[in-house]
């Protein structure tokens, strides 16, 4: 399937080095007189809404009314009260297990398709990535039907006799959210982890092997070092997203598993407070780069301590 | 040269940036002539040839082909048509419409269109292949597809653009002979670029060695090798034994040198060149220096020890230590006569012409 | 090659993966299960094999406004966000410029980003412009979540294709034009299919942009979404669902199948670039 990180666009090596003069210069012109319709449409599209978000919310809305003042008050709701502080912090634990649990569950997989997938390979990757191209409403849906009250897990149990009345704590809290996430998201991190492997240079793990390492030595002091990038790019992926997920809350979260981008939709619905919904998805956003940051650089220095 | 020139290149110079690419240039291409570019990757000369066929633009100088200039000439416009690299087959069309391509534009009737398309393909001996596509011919055909579709459109000039590189020694040494017998059968001007001293001996008329993007000797592949302006184009086609000799005579054409243990000798001075306090730099190819064997003698002979020994299966190279010489000699000696089973150690006797002695330019 | 770089667990992998792969399907394949039962709840035993909840949807008007809806949402997405795709997959693979990670970066961003902010932020944008929420709001939104999609798929489409074919076809006499009509266009055309039909197909399951940007005109996941609060109609929103599953899956097989086909043509141009 299409690759979607690893965008190679460098050109082949026997071309001219760059250079200041009149052809090339119009070659630059031309390169971003063609690229201009689509990022201008990205920046009217995606960059400018995000900055106009960022201002409003230093604002204030009174009702239909917005005042212009500069003001902290959002932050100081949106940081301050424990409703918003609790829903932020069950959203990144929640995020954060739920890419933690997908890259650790995936990475066999993508390691499998690199190293044994042979000739099939690209078979494998689209069988692996077809369910994730589903609508995600629908995959949430058959969740609640697999771990509802009635649901498929419940009366399979009950028919094998492992219990003897249905679980009720199944569906409905922070669990069902995490598993059904981890669904998701499941088949999207294996392709940054495979295209990563594909590129680890394959007579490296011989020559380790060559210098004594066992295969799981080799595997641990090359391959996973080297797939790093692809590991990384696989967790941003998967945990940014899901820190703002809405439909998987909403269905199948019940009162436990409530995410903050419930109350974020509330502030553009009825709650009609514009700023403070601003306000939540800064702080989210801001909150969530730096924790990401944080694990990548955890994850690299660990990585280096193996070597 | 006589009438006027196919090719008529002068005092091009290519800047990218700083980088200078080409070093004023300026050749003269014969109608009908197999003519090469030599030299190492980086050169200049695919620069060179991309500037004959438009796709690079000098930063100076002229360019004319067949008496017109061609500056400024897109090149779809130009009487030339390129053999690249890598070929560039279309991958959406078949073989035979690849060669008709370019025909298409001149609204040619069917019958006729046809026909051209089948003589190319048997020009290069793929008439039955017209309907495959690229990812169905090996490297060697698709070179000829590349052939022919150029040829069908009967430019003055056709560029190759190093067409044998990606193909294997036999399967390259088979498409050379070929492509000489194509050239003589269709007589027109070849161009082609190559970093294959072998390829640009076998095939050439002439040959022009370029250097960074300087020409640095244009003569035929004979004159080339034998007698090479410079130590640099010495070298890099085939090895050459260097010493420095004391010039005792000088005239315009010719320099009188007394060399260690090769005697005085008469040669041709080189273009260019210049006497550096009083020395010359005087050269003779390996396969010059015959083994004596047994009582065999020569009036002009040099003697030393073998130092080392490498087989080749046709030939054998022997590094003879010559008392007097700065470095010891390299010979190439045909294992006709059992070179190869000289033990390293014995002296041998070379015998050598000295019409084979070549002063070069350093 | 099999074995030759296995770590030991080699013997418990293929099962790990078939273990895996029964995780990711076995959800998905239960909604046409289900869409098929003659009951209204989602338990098992199963109750019985029935087509009454599909027969159920022919005559659901709402449902075929929401269909429609979709299918104008996604044809717009779609050919917006290839034109779009085309345009920058073509600067960023022939041309050299600077900016180019930063300009890849921006149209790519929306993957990394939580799509209730991508949502929001539209939102308030376009309310402020003056624009009412309709159906052209959402294309404007999905156009966005779809651009790095349709520009993964044509990157890898113009990347594969060797600028020497263009200079081949100049070399023979053909113009400017005429190049881009014989030689670039049907050589990148599989991959603009692709686009076009991943781009389609992502719009017609995106739900977020479209619940936040449509007016009073709902796509199909908005539709459903709209149904899932009456357990009644859950089996009749099972069968559509499964309808859309089954959709997907043929129009992303069938990309997949013509991106393939014209990579390999690509392919054999030769060992000797890139």
């Amino acid at each position: 399937m299409a690759v979607l990180p690893g965008i190679e666009v460098e050109h082949r090596p026997s071309d001219p080095p760059k250079s200041r003069t009149r052809w090339i210069a119009s070659e630059e012109a031309s390169g971003l007189a063609l690229i201009s319709p689509t990022l201008l449409y990205a920046l009217a599209l995606l960059f400018l809404p995000v900055l106009i978000v960022i201002a409003y919310s230093f604002w204030t809305q009174d009702y239909l009314t917005i005042d212009r003042t500069f003001t902290l008050e959002n932050y100081r709701t949106a940081l301050g009260e424990p409703i918003y502080q609790d829903l932020l912090v069950r959203s990144l634990v929640i995020s954060l297990v739920v890419s933690l649990v997908t890259v650790t569950v995936s990475y066999p997989i993508a390691w499998f398709i690199s190293f044994h997938g042979g000739v099939h390979k690209n078979l494998w990757l689209f069988l692996i990535t077809v369910p994730c191209w589903t609508s995600y409403l629908l995959r949430v849906m058959s969740w609640k039907v697999i771990l509802g009250y009635g649901g498929v897990m419940n009366t399979g149990l009950l028919s094998i006799g492992l219990i003897d009345k249905p679980l009720t704590t199944l569906l409905y809290n922070s669990n069902a959210v995490v598993i059904t996430l981890v669904h998701s998201w499941a088949a999207f991190a294996i392709l940054p982890i495979y295209v990563s492997l594909e590129k680890v240079d394959r007579s490296l793990i011989e020559a380790a092997h060559d210098l004594g390492d066992n295969k799981l030595m080799s595997f641990l002091r090359v391959t996973l070092p080297l797939s790093l990038p692809g590991v990384i790019s696989a967790f941003l992926i998967v945990m940014i997203p899901t820190v703002g997920d809405y439909v998987t809350p909403k269905l199948v979260g019940g009162k436990d598993g409530v995410m903050i981008a419930t109350a974020i939709q509330a502030q553009f619905g009825k709650g009609a407070n514009w700023p403070l919904g601003a306000a939540l998805s800064v702080t989210t956003m801001v909150v969530v780069s730096a924790i990401a940051g944080l694990v990548v650089l955890l994850l690299k220095l660990l990585v280096r301590v193996t070597k | 040269m006589p009438d006027k020139p196919m090719i008529a290149i002068e005092g091009v110079n290519k800047f990218y940036g700083i980088y200078k690419a080409l070093d004023n240039v300026s050749l003269d291409i014969a109608a009908g002539e197999f003519f090469s570019l030599l030299g190492p990757s980086g050169c200049g000369k695919t620069t060179l040839l991309r500037s004959i066929a438009g796709f690079d633009t000098p930063t100076e100088g002229d360019i004319r082909i067949d008496g017109q200039s061609v500056i400024g000439v897109p090149p779809n416009h130009r009487p030339t048509n390129m053999v690249f690299q890598n070929y560039a087959i279309f991958p959406h069309l078949n073989v035979e419409e690849n060669v008709a391509y370019g025909l298409k534009r001149l609204k040619l009737d069917a019958t006729e269109e046809r026909r051209r398309v089948a003589a190319a393909l048997e020009q290069v001996r793929l008439g039955h292949l017209g309907k495959r596509r690229a990812h169905e011919l090996s490297g060697g055909q698709r070179q000829r597809v590349a052939l022919a579709r150029a040829l069908v459109m009967r430019p003055k000039v056709l560029l190759l653009d190093e067409p044998l590189s990606a193909l294997d020694k036999k399967l390259r040494e088979e498409m050379q002979v070929e492509l000489r017998t194509l050239q003589r059968a269709v007589g027109i001007t070849f161009i082609l670029v190559t970093h294959d001293q072998y390829e640009a001996l076998a095939l050439s008329d002439r040959i022009a060695v370029m250097f960074g993007g300087r020409i640095a000797q244009v003569a035929t592949p004979k004159e080339i090798y034998q007698r090479p302006n410079t130590r640099q184009v010495a070298d890099f086609l085939g090895g050459m034994n260097f010493m420095k000799a004391r010039v005792t005579n000088e005239t315009a054409t010719r320099i009188s040198v007394e060399t260690p243990r090769f005697g005085g000798v008469t040669v041709d001075k080189p273009l260019g060149f210049i006497a550096r306090n009083g020395a010359a730099t005087i050269g003779i190819r390996p396969e010059r220096l015959r083994v004596l064997w047994d009582d065999a003698r020569s009036d002009f002979e040099v003697a030393g020890k073998v130092v080392d020994r490498h087989y080749f299966g046709e030939i054998t190279h022997l590094i003879v230590d010559i008392p007097g010489l700065e470095q010891p000699l390299s010979v190439s000696e045909t294992n006709n006569f059992g070179a190869d089973d000289i033990p390293v150690g014995d002296t041998v006797r070379l015998a050598y012409d000295p019409d084979a002695l070549v002063a070069v330019a350093d | 090659m099999s074995g030759r770089h296995g770590i030991p667990k080699s013997r418990w992998l293929p099962a790990y993966v078939g273990l895996y792969l029964l995780f990711l399907y076995f959800p998905i394949l239960l909604l046409p299960i289900f869409s098929f039962n003659n009951a209204s709840t989602t338990t098992f035993p199963l109750a019985g094999f029935t087509t009454k909840w599909y027969a159920s949807l022919w005559g659901n008007s709402a449902m075929l406004e929401a269909a429609r809806n979709s299918l104008i949402v996604g044809i717009s997405v779609a050919i917006l966000s290839t034109i779009l795709g085309i345009c920058a997959a073509r600067a960023l693979t022939r041309y050299r410029f600077r900016g180019k990670k930063p300009a890849t970066g921006l149209i790519m961003a929306p993957l990394f980003l939580p799509e209730i902010i991508v949502a929001v932020s539209l939102l308030m944008v376009l309310l402020q412009l003056g624009l009412e929420l309709s159906l052209v709001t959402v294309i404007l939104g999905q156009v966005i979540f779809c651009l790095p999609y349709a520009m993964s798929v044509l990157i890898s489409g113009f990347d594969g294709f060797d600028r020497s074919l263009e200079e081949a076809s100049l070399d023979l006499g053909e113009t400017a034009i005429g190049t881009f009509r014989r030689v670039t266009l049907p050589v990148v055309a599989p991959a603009i299919v692709s686009s076009l039909l991943v781009s389609f197909t992502v719009s017609l399951d995106e739900f977020i942009l479209a619940f936040f940007l449509s007016g009073t005109e709902p796509t199909l996941p908005v539709y459903i979404w709209g149904q899932l609060r009456f357990a009644a109609k859950l089996p009749g929103v099972l069968a559509l669902g499964s309808l859309m599953l089954l959709i997907s899956i043929l129009l992303l097989t069938l990309s997949e199948i013509i991106r393939r086909r014209a990579e390999h043509r690509l392919r054999a141009q030769g060992a000797h670039h890139a």
